[in-house]
C-alpha cells in the first residue's frame, strides 16, 4: 500500500471527527470526537514514518498518546464539576462563565 | 494481501467513526471508537509499527476507553434523556464541507508519493521497538521527561477538580 491511502483514510477519520465535534451537543460525545480526531493524525504520522523509513514518526505518536491520556483525564474530571454544578452535559447550557 | 487487509481494516475503522458521530446514545458511541481504536492498530500493523499497535490497544482501547466509560456510568446513565442534536441542516453542512476538502487536498495528499525517501534510522522489519527505545532515550529524552511531569500535573489537577465539596 502506498502513502496516499493511508493520509485518505486519515483524513477520512479526521473529517468524521471534525464533523462530529461540531455537530454533537454532549460533552462526552465531543470528546470522543476529539480522541478521534487525534488518532487520524496518529495513523498519518505512523505511515510518514513508514514511509520516509524514520523512526521519529512513532515516537512522536507515543507523546501524542500520553497527551491524550492526560486530556481525557483531565477534560472528564471538568465534566464532572460541570454536571455537579449544573446538573446537565450538555454544552448549550453551559454558556455563562461564572454562576 | 496487504491490500486486502488495508481495505478491510480501513472499512471496519470508516464505519465504527461514523458510528461515534451517528449514535444517540453516548455509551453506544464510546463502544464504537474501542472499535474504531482496534481497528486503526490493525493498520499500525500493517505499517511495521507493531510497538504503537501494542500500546494503541493497551492505553488507547484498554485505559483511556475504560476512564471513559467510568465517567458516562457516573453520569450519564442509561435512564437520562437523550441530549438532542439541534441544527440538523450543520451536520449535511459538514459533510458538503469535507468532501470539499477532499477533492482540495487530494493533489497535496498525492503529491509525497513522488518524494524520494531519505536514508536516515533504517526501520529494521518487526525489530524497531529497539530503535525506538534508543530514540526515545537519547535524542528525545527531553520531551520524554516533560511527559513525565505534564502527568504529575494532571494528577494534582484531577485530584483538586474532582474532590471540590460544593459550597
Amino acid at each position: 500500500m502506498d502513502l496516499t491511502h493511508y493520509l485518505i483514510l486519515s483524513m477520512l477519520l479526521f473529517l468524521t471527527g471534525a464533523a462530529g465535534f461540531i455537530i454533537k451537543k454532549n460533552v462526552i460525545s465531543m470528546f470522543l470526537c476529539l480522541e478521534l480526531m487525534l488518532n487520524a493524525v496518529n495513523l498519518a504520522f505512523v505511515a510518514f514514518s513508514k514511509h520516509l523509513n524514520q523512526v521519529n514518526g512513532q515516537i512522536i505518536v507515543f507523546l501524542v498518546m500520553v497527551v491524550a491520556a492526560v486530556e481525557a483525564a483531565v477534560g472528564l474530571a471538568i465534566m464532572i464539576v460541570l454536571y455537579r454544578n449544573r446538573g446537565t452535559l450538555s454544552v448549550d447550557d453551559a454558556d455563562t462563565m461564572k454562576w | 494481501m496487504e491490500t486486502v487487509l488495508f481495505y478491510l481494516f480501513g472499512g471496519i475503522a470508516l464505519l465504527a467513526a461514523i458510528s461515534v458521530v451517528a449514535q444517540k446514545r453516548v455509551f453506544y458511541s464510546a463502544m464504537s471508537l474501542v472499535v474504531c481504536l482496534c481497528a486503526i492498530s490493525a493498520e499500525y500493523l500493517l505499517l511495521n509499527a507493531p510497538f504503537i499497535a501494542a500500546v494503541q490497544v493497551i492505553v488507547y482501547a484498554g485505559a483511556i476507553m475504560v476512564l471513559f466509560l467510568f465517567v458516562i456510568m457516573l453520569l450519564d446513565p442509561f435512564s437520562a434523556a437523550v441530549i438532542r442534536d439541534k441544527k440538523k441542516y450543520l451536520s449535511y453542512l459538514a459533510i458538503l464541507l469535507g468532501a470539499f476538502a477532499l477533492i482540495l487536498l487530494y493533489p497535496v495528499l498525492n503529491s509525497f508519493e513522488s518524494a524520494p525517501t531519505p536514508r536516515g534510522m533504517e526501520l529494521a522489519g518487526s525489530g524497531s521497538i529497539g530503535q525506538i527505545g534508543q530514540a526515545l532515550f537519547s535524542e528525545y529524552l527531553l520531551p520524554f521527561e516533560v511527559t513525565s511531569v505534564l502527568i504529575l500535573i494532571a494528577i494534582i489537577g484531577v485530584v483538586v477538580l474532582a474532590s471540590r465539596r460544593q459550597s
